[in-house]
């Protein structure tokens, strides 16, 4: 019970900080202050704030999960192949983005794709799957604040419970503070992050008897020791994975979320910064997944390994149930939850539960995006804003807030988890597959709306087609993948344990390649858009241009 | 420089692929870290330095000039 009091406490806090931001910000009511933070995050904030928006549940609980069953290569897939990709693209688009939303006044992707390409309903259409991508992410995170409320409450608080609870603080600061809270909240957020690794590996290393001598117990057993390598995944499903982190910036909350700085300068330490902040949550969080599987001394966690034991064991014997419930049973994402539970002493278990705490509440950034999308690219695009004035606009916001979450905590209680961590799996490969509109509306003068169509219409097709073959085709129990088509003596198209694989590789890979190469096509083909249009993005020399050469739309 | 630039990213993509730690975890270093969760870590800090360079070199100046003289006509008013 005390851990839980520790998390009301922060929940608290962060409701305070959304009510605190919204009496900072000013009287005007503009949409430009209340979804931008009027375009004036600071350094810091801007950095730990940024950083923590691209934090999920997944970063904590997930890894360390994830790295609990199949070793370090958690780490090289997940946050080092990030730790090159992420910054690279804040550093080329981010800074592109962020100019092109101070010269015109932009507030999302999609009013700079239909100013760029001259197109309005192909910017709803990129809306609506931007918008249908995002979603489940939203629902995820209430399901996960339930759960995990639940979780460090010893059961005292009731999952219905915990999902409410963390939906109205989100729903709170989000509705008050906007972008400004939100911001205040990830940093806050960010900081108990980066003070839960050191702290976890030191309490829990302390517990263990030290890592050397569980490392090595783990190299001594068949069992264990492929944890320490990557033997059990191809290198090429590695290569396929760094395809992923292409999605980030693809992210509507993340490419709104570069909007907000101040100046350009501030992207500078965030791209310098960013690896270094992955290192210091992935790896504690990786590394301790890896060394649970020698926590034996921790009884839930010695039930999890005898899970997986049978599991490896009998797994051709069980029925479909059995097996279920012993998956489930083997299932690692609470691991460093029994671990704090049992090593640390009770108010540093509760400290770092509220670290917890922190990246389950991440969708805050992602109800807020889908608000701004809404407002801007539906409700002002289709005259809203006209009609009914500037402030109606920033109210619209507030009530897409307010139905959103409730409509996300009302699903959360009624469908299956399993569900939603499916859609959000495709999410990333959708977004790295929406990853070629960003480049071409950028650095490309010769692309246009058409190809930016295709491409949108391929990752629609992509994502669907892999999610319904993933239904049709059961996952093999064990051992090699199930093979469903076959192209010169090779697997085209195989069903795996954890998903699908063409010619080995993640669907990602074609999915990123076909997207690019239906944008050059048709937009070789197609009427390009207005040269004064052009020149706008593309000036001819290479002077700088003037402020008077970049009217805003707003 | 770019083309020294280019290089390095390139090559650090390559060396994020390091098939020739693939099957081993010794040594461990500092005792209880495998030698490729070491390497990534490692790994990181080298994103780091490429990100350092890339700032210092190709910082895309002509950007931040538009919305600096947008920014002081803001304040200006």
């Amino acid at each position: 019970m005390i851990p839980a009091l520790f998390v009301f406490t922060y929940l608290a806090v962060v409701l305070y900080v959304g009510i605190f931001a919204f009496r900072r910000s000013s009287r005007s009511e503009s949409a430009e202050d209340y979804f931008l933070a009027n375009r004036s995050l600071g350094t810091v904030v801007f950095l730990f704030s940024l950083f923590g928006t691209n934090m999920t549940a997944f970063t904590i609980l997930g890894s360390s999960g994830h790295a609990f069953s199949n070793g370090i290569v958690t780490f090289g897939l997940m946050a080092s192949a990030s730790a090159l990709i992420i910054p690279l693209t804040l550093f080329f688009i981010g800074t592109r983005l962020w100019a092109l939303g101070k010269r015109f006044g932009f507030m999302t992707p999609v009013q700079f794709f239909r100013d760029r390409w001259e197109c309005g309903h192909i910017g709803t259409l990129i809306f609506a799957v931007q918008a249908a991508l995002l979603v489940p992410y939203i629902i995820i995170g209430v399901m996960g604040g339930g759960s995990t409320l639940s979780a460090i409450s010893g059961g005292w608080v009731p999952y219905w419970l915990g999902g409410a609870l963390v939906a109205l603080v989100v729903m709170g600061y989000v509705f008050f503070g906007g972008m400004r809270g939100t911001a205040w909240v990830n940093t806050l957020q960010t900081i108990l992050f980066l003070s839960f690794g050191a702290a976890a590996l030191a309490v829990i290393g302390a517990g263990m008897g030290g890592f050397r001598r569980a490392a090595e117990d783990m190299l001594a057993s068949a069992a264990t020791a492929p944890l320490l390598t990557r033997e059990r995944v191809s290198p090429w499903f590695f290569l396929s994975y760094t395809f992923i982190p292409l999605s980030t910036i693809a992210f509507p909350h993340i490419n709104i979320f570069c909007l907000t700085a101040r100046r350009m300068q501030q992207f500078k330490p965030t791209v310098i910064l960013y690896p270094i902040c992955l290192l210091a949550i992935w790896l504690p969080s990786v590394f301790l997944g890896v060394m649970a599987n020698n926590a034996t001394a921790v009884p839930s966690i010695a039930a999890k390994l005898e899970a997986r034991k049978t599991l490896a064991a009998q797994d051709s014997v069980l029925n479909p149930e059995e097996r279920a419930r012993l998956r489930q049973g083997a299932a690692g994402d609470d691991v460093v939850v029994l671990l704090l539970n049992h090593y640390a002493p009770i108010w540093l278990a509760g400290l770092l539960g509220a670290g917890i705490m922190a990246a389950v509440m991440a969708s805050d950034s992602q109800i807020l995006a889908l608000s701004t999308m809404f407002t801007e690219d539906v409700f002002a695009f289709y005259g809203g804003k006209e009609r009914f004035g500037p402030a109606a606009q920033v109210h619209t916001g507030r009530i897409f807030v307010l139905g959103l979450t409730a409509v996300a905590y009302l699903v959360a209680l009624r469908a299956p988890a399993s569900i939603f961590e499916l859609a959000v799996q495709y999410a990333f490969s959708g977004y790295s597959s929406l990853f070629p509109l960003l480049v071409a509306a950028l650095f490309w003068k010769g692309s246009t709306k058409w190809g930016a169509l295709a491409s949108t219409l391929w990752t629609v097709f992509a994502v669907v087609a892999v999610a319904v073959f993933q239904y049709a085709i059961p996952a093999p129990q064990s051992g090699p993948p199930t093979t469903v088509c076959t192209l010169f003596g090779g697997a085209a198209l195989s069903r795996t344990p954890g998903g699908t694989a063409v010619f080995g590789l993640m669907p990602v890979v074609p999915m990123v390649l076909i997207s690019s190469l239906l944008m050059v096509v048709l937009s070789c083909l197609t009427r390009k858009p207005a040269r004064q249009t052009l020149i706008r993005y593309f000036p001819q020399s290479k002077a700088p241009m003037s402020a008077a050469e970049h009217p805003r739309l707003t | 420089m770019r083309f020294i630039l280019t290089t390095i990213v390139i090559a650090a993509y390559f060396l994020h692929q390091d098939f020739w730690l693939w099957r081993t975890a010794r040594p461990l270093i500092f005792g209880f870290l495998p030698i490729g969760l070491f390497y990534h870590a490692v790994f990181c800090l080298l994103c780091s330095a490429i990100m350092i360079l890339l700032v210092k070199f190709v910082w895309p100046v002509h950007l931040d000039e538009v919305a600096s003289a947008l920014q002081s006509e803001d304040e200006g008013r």
